[in-house]
């Protein structure tokens, strides 16, 4: 799931004029309600964020002489993954897996489905709804099986295609287009969620006094659909951007990254050499690349929905 | 194109979609039914539950389901609590950092957990934590917080402040006006922040994978993927039982839920606070 956020109005006569001001012992007691979850923040997430950002600068591992006293190797970690054959790789797949799935799949197809919901009737929307937000609410390791079952040499889609001679292990021949289809799959349902919110606040009388006008349905689309939900368009791709960037369990499951290096993005690679290698240093360093990159996207997003706190 | 053929047209690419999206959907639903399944979704008109009565064991379903309703309801109690009390300050009083304090927590929700896993786990590994379940549900629940403070904030702004004010006459502080008055007021939206937190956490794979030990701690997510990469090749039929019932409760949560998230996706370009 995700982090759409709610928005309700705020009351009319609104709040914030209760306290007077009161000595310090009062503005105290008056935060005392937000302690908790300052305290688990700055413990376990700004901790952490804080740790990487040391131990990207060591050799430290789990194993061997350096586990025991890790020392400061400067950009030593930087140096070497950006001279890494794997590492550059899989930060191409990642670039590929994000724009294919995310970019293009999930964007495309979420704003496709919602335009063409448009006007159906109700319960066409519920069925095409359903199927679709029903892939989003599975769970990443058995939508990952439920792929791997699709696309395996002895699974249904050869079975529809039987008799054509494509027959294969699609997970092995094409493993970056079966985790970019199934990623699309998954992810689908929250761009179309976002996009029928935001058609609906088209002004459907717009759209026809363009139509009167003569405007083809492509150009009222582009000059008047588009332009109007651009905000949305941009925030969508922001999030859906920040989720596929991190997306692990479900590449992991279907391929693990494979064959050999053939789907190994990031997170994966990541891992391998964190918690199978124990090159905590250097997985740090990896994590902190994708931290920066989570961060420029984010600071993006909050921009572009000028956030009003 | 006439209204009629752009009609049509919609319908069928509607209706191409629809089947693209169940296809992957079928061998689980047809397999788990199927006494002697193998990877094709085939319909046969042998029909057993053999398949669920196979896994219904301590070790395959009921511990591993056991655990995740454990950690997910864990996850989902401390952050309502947690977020609860946050947002009580936050909604009622002015605070200078308040903007501040709202937008760095939805910065937050950007960050990639993925990558916040390593420094956490070496974190973890030096503490003694590693392992301890504990000690994750306090990590899963901070990694939960900047999102539930948002929502519950906004819930909490939607219940009038005047409402409140007869307890204060009454010499109430926030303590019991909270507990007695906007708790109450607001239960649907904290109803709406434990399930979505606890659905979330139910499929959450990555975190009990890397600082979990044993597979005796492990929640189904795990052990599902454990089974998937040691029998699921071979016991098919077992596999899709398995990811049925582990579905299962997700589905039926977000079903309850899914009235109210409606309205959450209507962020048309700006957000409320």
């Amino acid at each position: 799931m995700t982090s759409a956020t709610v928005t309700s109005p705020r009351p009319a006569g609104s709040l914030d004029r209760r306290e007077p001001d009161r000595p310090v012992g009062g503005a105290l007691r008056r935060l005392l309600p937000l302690f908790p979850a300052l305290v688990l923040l700055v413990v376990f997430m700004a901790g952490p964020i804080l740790w990487s950002v040391y131990i990207a600068f060591t050799n430290e591992t789990l194993t061997g002489a350096a586990s025991v006293n890790s020392r400061f190797v400067g950009l030593g970690n930087f140096v070497k993954m950006f001279g890494d054959e794997d590492f550059r790789n899989s930060f191409l797949l990642t670039f590929i897996f994000v724009i294919g799935s995310a970019v293009i799949g999930q964007n495309t197809l979420g704003l496709v489905i919602a335009l063409l919901q448009r006007g159906r009737a109700r319960a066409v929307r519920s069925v095409v709804n359903g199927v679709v937000i029903a892939a989003w609410v599975v769970p990443e390791v058995v939508a990952a099986a439920c792929w791997y079952s699709f696309l395996a040499e002895e699974g249904t889609l050869n079975e529809v295609l039987a008799g054509l001679g494509f027959s294969q292990d699609w997970l092995y021949s094409a493993p970056m287009i079966a985790i970019i289809l199934a990623n699309v799959w998954r992810g689908t349902a929250f761009s179309m969620l976002v996009y029928s919110a935001a058609l609906s606040d088209v002004p459907a009388d717009l759209l026809e006094a363009a139509s009167v006008d003569g405007a083809s349905g492509w150009s009222r689309l582009v000059h008047i659909t588009l332009p109007l939900i651009r905000r949305s368009i941009m925030s969508n791709l922001m999030l859906i951007t920040l989720q596929t960037l991190a997306s692990f369990g479900l590449i992991y499951a279907l391929t693990g990254g494979g064959p050999g290096t053939a789907s190994q993005t990031t997170p994966l690679y990541m891992y391998e050499q964190a918690f199978r290698y124990f090159e905590i240093g250097y997985g740090s360093a990896m994590a902190l690349v994708m931290l920066v990159i989570g961060a420029l996207f984010s600071m993006v997003y909050l921009r572009l929905i000028k956030a009003d706190a | 194109m006439t209204r009629l053929a752009a009609r049509t047209a919609a319908l069928v690419s509607l209706a191409v979609i629809t089947i693209a999206f169940v296809g992957p959907f079928l061998w689980v639903l047809l397999a788990s039914l199927q006494p002697d399944a193998n990877l094709t979704a085939k319909p046969t008109f042998e029909f057993s539950l053999r398949n669920f009565g196979a896994v219904l064991t301590w070790d395959i379903i009921y511990r591993p389901v056991l655990n995740s309703i454990v950690i997910s309801g864990a996850t989902a109690l401390l952050t309502v609590v947690v977020s609860g009390l946050a947002a009580y300050p936050l909604s009622r009083y002015k605070l200078r950092f308040k903007r501040h304090f709202m937008l760095t927590l939805l910065f937050t929700t950007g960050l990639p957990v993925t990558a916040i896993m390593v420094p956490v786990y070496s974190m973890f590994f030096r503490f003694n934590l590693y392992g301890s379940i504990p000690a994750m549900v306090l990590f899963l629940t901070a990694s939960s917080l900047p999102f539930a403070i948002w929502m519950m904030k906004n819930f909490m702004d939607s219940v009038p402040v005047s409402l409140e004010e007869a307890a204060w006459v009454d010499g109430a502080g926030w303590v019991q006006s909270l507990a007695r008055v906007v708790g109450p007021l607001m239960a649907p939206g904290i109803a709406v922040v434990a399930i979505f937190v606890f659905v979330g956490q139910w499929g959450n794979f990555f975190v009990p994978f890397v600082l979990l030990d044993t597979p005796e701690k492990q929640p189904a997510a795990v052990t599902i993927y454990t089974f998937f990469s040691q029998y699921g090749q071979v016991a098919y039929g077992e596999l899709a039982a398995f990811s049925v019932i582990y579905t299962a409760p997700a589905v039926v949560l977000y079903v309850a839920v899914n009235k109210y998230l409606a309205g959450s996706f209507s962020f048309a370009g700006s957000v409320k606070g």
